[in-house]
Parts: C-alpha cells; structure tokens; sequence
C-alpha cells in the first residue's frame, strides 16, 4: 500500500524527482560536516532540502478539514518546543539536548509505524515485507525512544551517571532480545496481531531502558550516536512500510553514517563498542586502588598568587581543557589567562583530547563560544610530543585525560585510552575543586605526582586570581 | 508491488555505503556537530507523520498521527537549529574579525 502515491497536482516521477533532489542535499549535508570550513553551509542545505521534501508530500495527501487543522496544530507546537529548546540550550548541555531530539525521532518512526499497521489491519496480512519492516521500526525505534530517555537523564543528572548494574542483568537483556525476536517472527511468518504489536513494543521501550542503565554517564557520547543510528534505521524501515524513497535514503545515510561514526568514537577512547555498551565502565572498584584508597596519598597544593607568578614567567604554557571547564563557564576566564600570558611573552595553546567535554569536538565548540583563536586548539596527536619541552600545563576542570593509568595501570577501567602527556611536562597545575575522581569514577596518580600542584576551587574563581596575578607578576 | 520492493532494497543498500563513505574522513572535531546533523536528517519521518496523519480514520489514529507529527517535527526542527548554533562558533580568528 502506497499511501503517498495518489493522484495529485504533482505527478508521481515529478514528486521522484523532487525526493531525488532532497537525498542529495543530505548526502551533501553531511559532506560537507567533514571540514568546518563547508559544514554550516552543508547544514543549511540540508535544512533546504528538508524542508522541500516535507513541502511536497503535503501535495501528496487528502486530508479532512479537521485533519489538515490538526497537523497545523501539530507542526506548529513541534516547531516552537524544537525551536526554543535548541537555542535556549546551553552549550554544555548540548549532548543531552541531542538525546532528546533523537528519542522524539525514534519515537515518531515507532508511531508511524503502528498508525499505519492499526490501518492495514487485515488487509496487511501476507505481505511479509510490510509485516518486518513494521516490526523492526517499531521495535528499533522504540528502544530509541526509550533508551535517549535514559540517555537523556544521565546527562542532565536526573539519574546518577554511575552505571546501575544488577545481578543477571545480561541475562534479563537477553531474554527482552529473544521476547521481541520472538513476537517479531510470529508476526512476520505467521499472522497478524495488534495486541501482540502491543507486547513488542512494551518490551522493545523496557529493552531500551534497561540496555542503556548500565552503561556510565562518560561513555554516553557514544550511546547517543548508536540510538542516532539506530533512529536512522527505524525511520528507513518506515520508509519501507509507507513505500517512500526519500525516508529510506535519510534513515539508510543516518543509520550507516551513525553506525561508523559510533565506531570512530569508541575508537578515539581506545575501546571496543562491546566493552563501552556491555562494561559498566566507571563503576566505583571496591579494591583499596579505588577512590577510598586515595586519601591517605599526599597531594600538593599552591595558591594563585604563587602560580600566577610561576605562570607568567615560564616560556610555554598548555592548558588542557575538560568539561569541568564548561560547567563553571570558566572559557572566557580560561581565554582571558591565555591573553594575559600572551601578553607576558608566554606561548600558550589548548590541548583538546578527542572526548574532552562529554562528546568528541565539544570542547572545540565551546572554546570557540569564548573567542579562542582556533589555531590554538590543538589535538591530542598533534601536541603530545610537546608536553615535554613544555614549562607549566594547567589542567582545568579535566580528570580521566590526563591520567596515566590509561597508559600503565592493566587494571584501570580506563587502560588502553590515549591520553595527553600532560605528565610529562615540568609541572602540572591540577586545578579542582575537590579530590573527586572524574567523571569515569577512576582515581588519577597525576594528582600524586611530585610535579603536580593542586589548585583547589571553582575553576572559574581560580582563573580569574590566576589572571590577576600573571597580570601583577 | 515486488518490483517496488527491489526498488527500495537498492536504495536502501547504496544508501548505505554512501552514508559510511561520505563521513569517513570526517575530523574529531566536528564528531559532535556531525552526530547532531544526521540527527536532524532522521527528522524526514515527519513526511512519513504527516501522510499517516491524514490517512486517520478512527480517532486513535488521529491521536498517533498527531503525536507523530510533533515528535517529528521537534526532531527536525530542533535537530538543525541546535547543529547551526554549534557551527556558528567554528570560525577562524579572521572570520570573527570580519564579522565584528
């Protein structure tokens, strides 16, 4: 059944066309998200081409009176709430803000998908096509939904970001799979069942649930670019279902784009996408190497004066950036220092790890928020052979990136991810405003370390003494 | 309807490589705008939102249809104006000078 098909002011090959025309603006887009010299304009084409495939398909349809008011009604909350929520949103909520537009998205393929297997009713018995395609958007899109929830409320703290782990969780995830596959099957070879439609996709929003509760608030980057995929993939198999080109390309260039790009983050944390979905990576250790141990370690700590002095009269400085940075919307403090040692004669950049922030390039943008020049942004392949002809290198607000138990420690939760060598400059200025482990739950023997001096306090309070005394040096 | 079927199997399979190919060079910095981009692509679902909608003919549907509408369009909309404000902020130092 082909409901977009009918007869209408624009022939079916015109309206082909047209389709043909949006698919290669979101090829386009999302080529041209490949260099930041072309990706805004990339993005803006691909909005164009968006919105002249939506423009066409209302030509495509015969609504009632009362329908047509309805999805006027509807377009119209969904823009405002979509609208306001992205440019309300600060930018360091931003990946759950992504989360949240995702699930909406998983959710409407889902929906989709159930409206129209409610119309077929009967009449979609047989064909098997129909019956899986239906199935899996349903299915896909509802772990999507439910999962960019979860996503969602880790994010914002709603929930704790520590994986919630239990007894037998695997076991429990493998019966929801094996649940959905079987009512899937059922449906698709066998015979037609709104209740049984219902059960699917109950189980598919528990699988969701459950699937992402154990995976830790760090490695949530990561979920959010699978469930973006897995949305994708919803939307293409609703494509199948309605019989619409156009969804199929997007979801397919979503769905396969979002599968690598899932692939290409976890290998930027140096981790397998099995051991960031199934580890429970950041769960507190109960060993005496964990967090408890460490307070009995000694640590050095400096005020800012002394810092700011040691600061000002060093040759080259690096700050590395993390996303406690963000949350005391310390960039501009952070800019500021730079410009005052600049001012001192003072070589400064930034180095960037690949997760810095909560997502891969977050901390690009919001050092880029803040006016930071982008030649001195540096990435972590391209200044970490200088860290040691480096003087002073100024954590701020970042933890599990410069922690050398990724390099040496077999042990550590976190073995094996590449880190800055902030280690191995002539000091290190930890600034923190407790002893905390990061945000993956892993203690740092940086802060341990005989070159190492603790600043404590809000990282922004702290830049702006630290500012005033290069400034006074 | 077989032949359609085979149709939309190509599509969905050259679609695809595509989608892998066209962002396999993409650098890190650009991972998050990018997840955000494609998330706005999966918004094309409110075409699909829209002709359910209009083919409702009890008022459960309706109800599916019109919450459909407004999830779809919440993904779309939201999903290009939130990647457009990260994209804003990756200028060159000359282009922030140009722009003041």
């Amino acid at each position: 059944m082909n409901i977009l098909a009918s007869t209408s002011f624009i022939s079916p090959n015109l309206l082909a066309v047209i389709y043909l025309i949006a698919a290669v603006t979101f090829i386009l887009g999302l080529k041209g998200l490949s260099s930041p010299k072309s990706a805004r304009r990339g993005n803006g084409i691909a909005a164009v081409g968006m919105a002249v495939a939506i423009l066409v398909s209302l030509t495509q349809i015969h609504p009632k009176a009362t329908q047509v008011i309805l999805i006027v009604i509807a377009v119209g909350i969904g823009a405002i709430v979509g609208a306001l929520s992205a440019r309300k949103v600060k930018m360091t909520a931003m990946p759950q803000m992504v989360a949240a537009f995702n699930g909406v998205g998983g959710g409407a393929a889902a929906t989709v998908a159930i409206s129209e297997y409610l119309r077929l009713g009967v009449a979609g018995r047989g064909a098997v096509v129909t019956a899986l395609t239906t199935v899996l958007s349903v299915a896909i899109g509802a772990v999507s939904f439910a999962g960019s929830v979860i996503a969602f409320a880790k994010l914002q703290e709603i929930l704790t970001g520590v994986p919630i782990t239990y007894k037998g969780q695997q076991v429990v995830n493998g019966i929801l799979v094996l649940g959905i596959l079987g009512i899937a099957v059922y449906l698709v070879a066998v015979g037609t069942g709104t209740a049984l439609l219902g059960i699917l996709l109950i189980l598919a929003l528990i699988l969701g649930v459950a699937f992402v509760l154990p995976i830790g608030g760090a490695d949530m980057p990561v979920v959010i670019s699978l469930l973006n995929a897995f949305t994708g993939l919803a939307v293409a198999a609703s494509g199948f279902v309605l019989g619409n080109t156009v969804l199929i390309v997007g979801g397919t260039l979503v769905g396969a784009s979002g599968t690598f790009l899932t692939k290409m983050m976890s290998d930027a944390m140096g981790r397998s996408l099995g051991n960031v979905l199934f580890a429970a990576v950041g769960k507190p250790t109960e060993s005496g190497a964990g967090p408890a141990g460490a307070t009995d370690k000694s640590v050095r700590s400096g005020t800012p004066d002394d810092i700011g002095v040691m600061l000002a009269y060093s040759n080259r400085v690096i700050i590395v950036p993390g996303y406690g940075l963000a949350v005391a919307q310390a960039q501009h403090a952070a800019r500021d220092l730079a410009r005052a040692l600049e001012a001192k004669g003072v070589e400064v950049s930034y180095a960037i790890h690949p997760v810095a922030g909560r997502m891969p390039g977050h901390m690009n943008v919001l050092l880029a928020e803040a006016d930071v020049p982008y030649e001195q942004l540096k990435e972590m392949d391209e200044i970490n052979d200088d860290f040691r002809n480096t003087d002073v290198t100024l954590v701020v607000g970042a933890n599990d990136v410069v922690n050398p138990s990724a390099r040496n420690e077999a042990s550590s939760p976190i073995y094996g991810m590449p880190i800055l060598n902030a280690d191995q400059s002539k000091t290190i200025v930890f600034m923190k405003r407790s002893m905390r482990p990061g945000f993956a739950g892993v203690d740092n023997p940086l802060m341990y370390d005989p070159k190492t001096i603790m600043l404590f306090g809000d990282a922004k309070d702290s830049l702006i003494k630290l500012v005033a005394a290069v400034k006074a040096a | 309807m077989n032949s359609a079927i085979i149709d939309y199997l190509t599509v969905f399979v050259l679609s695809a490589f595509v989608g892998i190919e066209v962002i396999s060079k993409v650098p890190t910095i650009l991972h998050t705008p990018l997840m955000s981009g494609s998330n706005a692509i999966h918004g094309i679902i409110l075409v699909g939102a829209i002709a359910v909608m209009a083919e409702a003919r009890t008022p459960l549907a309706e109800v599916l249809g019109f919450i459909a509408v407004i999830m779809a369009t919440i993904n779309v909309v939201g999903g290009f104006v939130v990647t457009d404000r990260m994209l804003e902020m990756f200028r060159t130092r000359k282009q922030t000078e140009a722009s003041k």
